[in-house]
Formats: structure tokens, sequence, C-alpha cells
């Protein structure tokens, strides 16, 4: 679980936060109405995910609230069977 | 009543001196927008009035009345004074929607500075190309942003100044940077404003194009007039008033009307600074009690996908007036906000060029939906043959025009006057839209007239997310267009084909988005990657991105007497 969850909040942090954002973010920080992840900047988490691991995400499924955290990316990946 | 009355009335009685007339200005006169917005309403006894109620994602509220929004921004202007700083200097506004990013506005016009908002999502790349055009003097931003700032500086001779608002001292700053922290700065009461006149130099907001860089469409003091009035129309906005505007300023709009025209009326404006969620905006309406809202099509798109359940959790009967800028509201929007709200969103049209609304929908007026409303009273508009630029007949498709000569209409393209001028033909301003004037005099938006991608209301040049693709390594060539898209009108997709080497692989597609969305920003990213074996191309090389959108659209190709090789 936390091996899943800790990958994703490495790849935000890597990849959506710059280098001198000293803010940390942990697995509840609000990611999307946090403004840390745009909403065209999901698209890219999405793949990201899906390439991960090798899901597809409906766009049904991938909405603001279901990626507003490492939590709830880490709930919806769990009805993909990603444990 | 609505302050337009009857807009076929406004229309015989309209003259831009109603607007000069209202603001006490003269033929002239000192007319500098800092002033107007801040110094001029405390004098009209509104010192103690909120002018922002500002709220962060974390749910912190920050309220300034008028008079504190005037000291800060004289604060700001005495400081960028002190650092050397002149008026027509270019300095960059680079920030989130805090409270600096519109008091450091304000305090750049007060002391003859030409304000440079640019949106805090750019990353490297889309920001040395807007500053170096720019010459860009100094540029103010948060500790977040810096290291865009740092990748580039040393290739920015003219950036003397990197003011920091809020330097916590955990690390050092390097040379040339300063910490401006706005709260504790000794204020500064009375500021001698730079006296500005009608055509001093006042705002440069940055917009792209089909082909080159983006260009700097540079504003004057006097598109104030324009400004106000509009928003006094328009958005009909009253003394009472609790205004949201949810545009960012470093985009057009959120100068225009999230900052001028609301504070020149005197009026109360809210701020969200957080991302995109449903609920937190429905939660800010209720909470703040907004009254007049000014949206884009593609925030209530999404909203739209979100449901009415949400809508009626809310107390939204705060709201008496929503308008919608940025791209064509479509007829569903529209009928939905009417169904929801009990208030129709009346579409508004205009551009980075235009400074300020030219056609739009008006209270009292009965709007269609889908259309983009009438010519707004002082500006003169016409549908034009898409050749030979000629005025041309009720219900045919051809390029929206202007007369000039209104206030906010933009004064030149920075450092590039010949491009400019190709904007004007046959006496007309040509929007680089395509339309048609209905029987009733209505407009109707059919499309761009160009390869711009309009991406959530912001324009896109396909030329500048092309070339920034060919610096990754696996990327041989691209083509770029907008794919239509239900939410944001359209996203950028991208042609690609790959250096020998290179396989397509979904891996490949992630690692291009990211790249643009950290060279470029988030609007320019491919939404969609399509690796192709080869792109269509003129005989002389050009890549032929219409064959591309036609063959994306299912519409049809039409002459390719040029095409160089097969589909």
């Amino acid at each position: 679980m936390s091996d899943i969850k800790n990958a994703i909040l490495d790849y935000i942090k890597n990849e959506y936060l710059e280098e001198e954002d000293e803010d940390d973010i942990d697995f509840d920080t609000p990611l999307i109405s946090g403004g840390i992840v745009d909403s065209f900047s999901m698209v890219s988490l999405k793949v990201f995910l899906e390439v991960t691991y090798k899901i597809q995400l409906p766009d049904s499924k991938a909405t603001p609230e279901a990626f507003d955290s490492v939590n709830n990316i880490y709930e919806l990946l769990n009805e993909f069977n990603v444990q | 009543m609505a302050n337009i009355g009857s807009y076929e009335s406004k229309l015989n009685d309209f003259s831009w001196q109603i607007a000069e007339k209202e603001l006490d200005y003269k033929p002239g006169d000192i007319i500098n927008i800092g002033e107007y917005c801040t110094d001029r309403i405390c004098r009209m006894g509104k010192k103690d009035k909120l002018a922002l109620i500002w709220k962060e994602h974390s749910g912190d509220i920050k309220k300034y009345t008028f008079d504190q929004m005037r000291v800060h921004a004289n604060t700001i202007a005495h400081y960028l004074s002190g650092l050397g700083l002149q008026n027509g200097d270019r300095i960059c506004l680079f920030m989130d929607k805090i409270p600096e990013l519109y008091f450091g506005f304000l305090g750049i016009l007060k002391m003859g500075g030409v304000a440079q908002p640019l949106f805090s999502a750019f990353g490297p790349e889309s920001l040395i190309t807007r500053l170096e055009d720019a010459g860009t003097a100094a540029i103010i931003t948060q500790k977040k942003h810096l290291s865009k700032v740092r990748k580039i500086v040393n290739d920015l001779p003219s950036l003397k100044n990197i003011i920091v608002v809020d330097y916590d001292g955990k690390k050092p700053l390097k040379d040339g940077e300063t910490a401006f922290f706005m709260e504790k700065e000794e204020p500064i009461e009375n500021y001698d404003i730079f006296p500005a006149k009608a055509e001093t130099p006042s705002v440069l907001h940055y917009t792209s194009g089909t082909t080159g860089k983006p260009k700097g469409a540079q504003h004057v003091h006097y598109s104030l007039i324009s400004q106000y009035i509009s928003a006094k129309y328009v958005l009909d906005l009253n003394d009472d008033d609790i205004y949201w505007c949810t545009a960012d300023p470093g985009w057009v709009t959120g100068t225009s009307y999230g900052i001028i025209g609301a504070w020149a009326n005197g009026v109360t404006q809210c701020v969200l600074d957080a991302g995109f969620k449903a609920q937190s905006w429905y939660d800010f309406i209720e909470e703040h009690k907004v009254t007049v809202w000014y949206s884009a099509p593609t925030a209530i798109r999404a909203l739209m996908k979100e449901g009415d359940e949400i809508v009626k959790e809310h107390d939204l009967s705060s709201l008496r007036h929503l308008c919608s800028v940025g791209e064509p509201l479509n007829a569903e929007a529209v009928i939905w906000s009417e169904k929801v709200f009990g208030l129709p969103f009346h579409d508004t049209f205009w551009q980075t060029e235009t400074g300020s609304i030219v056609i739009s929908n008006y209270p009292g007026m009965k709007v269609k939906p889908g259309s983009m409303g009438k010519p707004f009273p002082g500006i003169t508009a016409t549908i034009v043959d898409l050749k030979t630029h000629e005025p041309i007949e009720t219900g045919v498709v051809g390029l929206i025009a202007i007369k000039p000569g209104w206030p906010a209409m933009f004064r030149t393209y920075w450092k590039n006057e010949k491009v400019y001028k190709s904007k004007f033909i046959n006496g007309w301003y040509i929007c680089g839209d395509r339309a048609s004037i209905d029987e009733d005099g209505y407009y109707w938006f059919v499309g761009r007239d160009d390869d711009v991608i309009n991406t959530g209301g912001h324009l896109v040049g396909p030329f500048e997310i092309e070339s920034a693709l060919l610096e990754h390594e696996a990327v041989a060539e691209s083509g770029v267009i907008g794919k239509p898209d239900p939410v944001n009108m359209e996203v950028v997709k991208a042609f690609i084909t790959l250096k020998a080497g290179f396989e397509p692989s979904d891996m490949i597609n992630l690692e291009i988005m990211n790249f643009i969305r950290k060279k470029l920003s988030p609007l320019a990213m491919p939404q969609e990657i399509e690796f192709v074996d080869s792109l269509p191309k003129t005989r002389s090389g050009k890549i032929m991105r219409r064959v591309l959108k036609a063959r994306e659209t299912g519409e049809d190709i039409g002459d390719i007497s040029t095409l160089e090789n097969d589909l």
C-alpha cells in the first residue's frame, strides 16, 4: 500500500513541484484544489498512472475529486485492483 | 434597472465622454490607472469599504479596504522607485493570485512602470521568450517560482531586479534578488504618482499567434475609459455588489476586469487562489454572497459535468448577474445556467488586443443562447469578407472587424510595428475570428481564421509548441493543432515523427507531455500525441496543419495541390 502511495507522492514532487517550493506535501495534501496539479496537468498524471499500473482510467473516473490527494488516487486505483 | 438601461437607446446616446465625465477626466488631464483604482475611490468616501476579499486553498482569508489597498500600492511603488526603476520600465508580475499580484499591478502603474503580468504556470522557455522580447527590467515573484527565474536570468541582461515577496530566509538570495514583504514594509501613506497621460504605456500582455514568437500587446492608461464603462454596463457592477472574476491576471481578463474595471468602479471583489473544484467554487459564492460572477466557458462546462445536485446543496441566491469570456459560450451552457441558477450566462467577446469588451450580451437584452451578442455602444463592428475585407451582407460568414479608435485598443505590438499594422485592413481592425450576423444584429461565432489554439479560453500558438517539441531528443518533426474538446473547446494535439532509434511507446508519450508542460506551460502540453511515420508538407517543406486538423475532425481537406507527400 505505502509503496504505491510513496511512488505517486514522489512522482508528484518530482514532476509538479518547483525546486524552490519547499512546501512539504503528504498523502492528504490537496493537489487539485490546492493548485499543485491544474486541470491540464491532470491529464499527464492520469497517463502516468495508466502507464505505471497498466490500467485504463475512463474520463468519468478521472475527476478533480478523485485526483485531489494521493489517498484519493490510491482509492481510485483500488477500484482497478491496483493494491 | 440595469446600468446600461436599454441597449437600443444607449446606442443612440452613447459616447466615450460619458465615461470621461463620470471619471472627472478631460483630455490632457493626468490619467493614472493606479490612482483611479485606489486614491480616487478613497476620495469618494469609500476608503473603509472592502476592495478585496482573498481566500487561498487552505481556507485562509484576508480582507483589504480601499485605503489599505491604496497604501500597499503606494508602498510597492515607492519600493520599486527605490530600486532605481523608472517610468517606462517593464516590470513583470510572476505570481499566483496572491494580494501582492493585485496591489503590485497598481503599484507599478502608480510609479509609471509598464506592468507585464505573466501566468505563473509558465515554464522557463515561455518566460524567457516574453522577458527577452520586452527587455524586462524587474520581476516580482514568489519563492516557489524562483527556480524558473534563476534558470534564465543569466540570459537576460536587462533583468536587474528579482523581487521575492515571501522570502523566508532559509536559503540565501543571489545577486540581483531582494526580499520585499508587503505587510511588513513601512507603509507609504502619500506617494506622488507618475503623471501618466492618456497615451502613456500601462500594461504589456503577451499573446500567441500562428507563427513566430508571442507578441506583446501594448496598452495605455486611457484604456481605463472603456474598461470602466464596460464593467459598468456589461458586468452591471453597482456599489453594493460582491464581484468575482475567476480569471488569472496573467491574462488580459484578469487585469482589465479582475483589477481595473471593478476597482475603478469602487466595487468589492473576491479572489479565490485555488485550483478548480466545483465544491470550492460554490462554497466560495455562498460564503461571500457573490452577486456578479465573471467566468469562462471551460469552467462553466466543468461545473455542468459535476451535475445539478451540488448546486442545490448551496444557497446561491445572492447571484444576480453572470457573464462569460474566453471562448464562445455554447447554447447548452446558457440553458443550463438558466435552469440551475435561474440566470443565463451572458457571453462577452474581446481579445488581448481590444483591451475591453467589444461584443457582448447585456443585462436587459434578450439572450440568444450561443450568440456572442451585439457590439458595445461606442464600438463600430461588422463582418468583412474573408478575402476582400469589405463589409458583407447579413448571414454570411466572414471576419469580425472593429473600427479603430476605442479607448482600450492596443497601441502596438512591442517592437513589432509591422505585424501591428498588418492587423488593420481597409480601415478596420481584423480580429482573426470568423462569425456572421443574423437579421436581429446578433453575432454568431464560427471559429478562428488561423491555426491559433483556444484551449480553456487561452490562446496557444502551435509554432511555439512545435519549436519546443524539436528540443526533445526523440522528436524529429511535429505538427500541432487544436483538437475539439467538449470542456476546453480545444486541446493541444501533437503529431510527431520520431528520430531513428526511438520507437513510439506510452513512456515516450508521457515524457514528451511532461517535457512541454515544464518547458512551456500546462496549457501548451499536448493532451494527445499521435506518432506518425510522416507529416503532410507543402513542397517548400512547411507542415500543413490544416490537413492534420481536417483529418482529425473528419472535415474536407480542401485544396492540397501544394501537398508534397501523401497522408
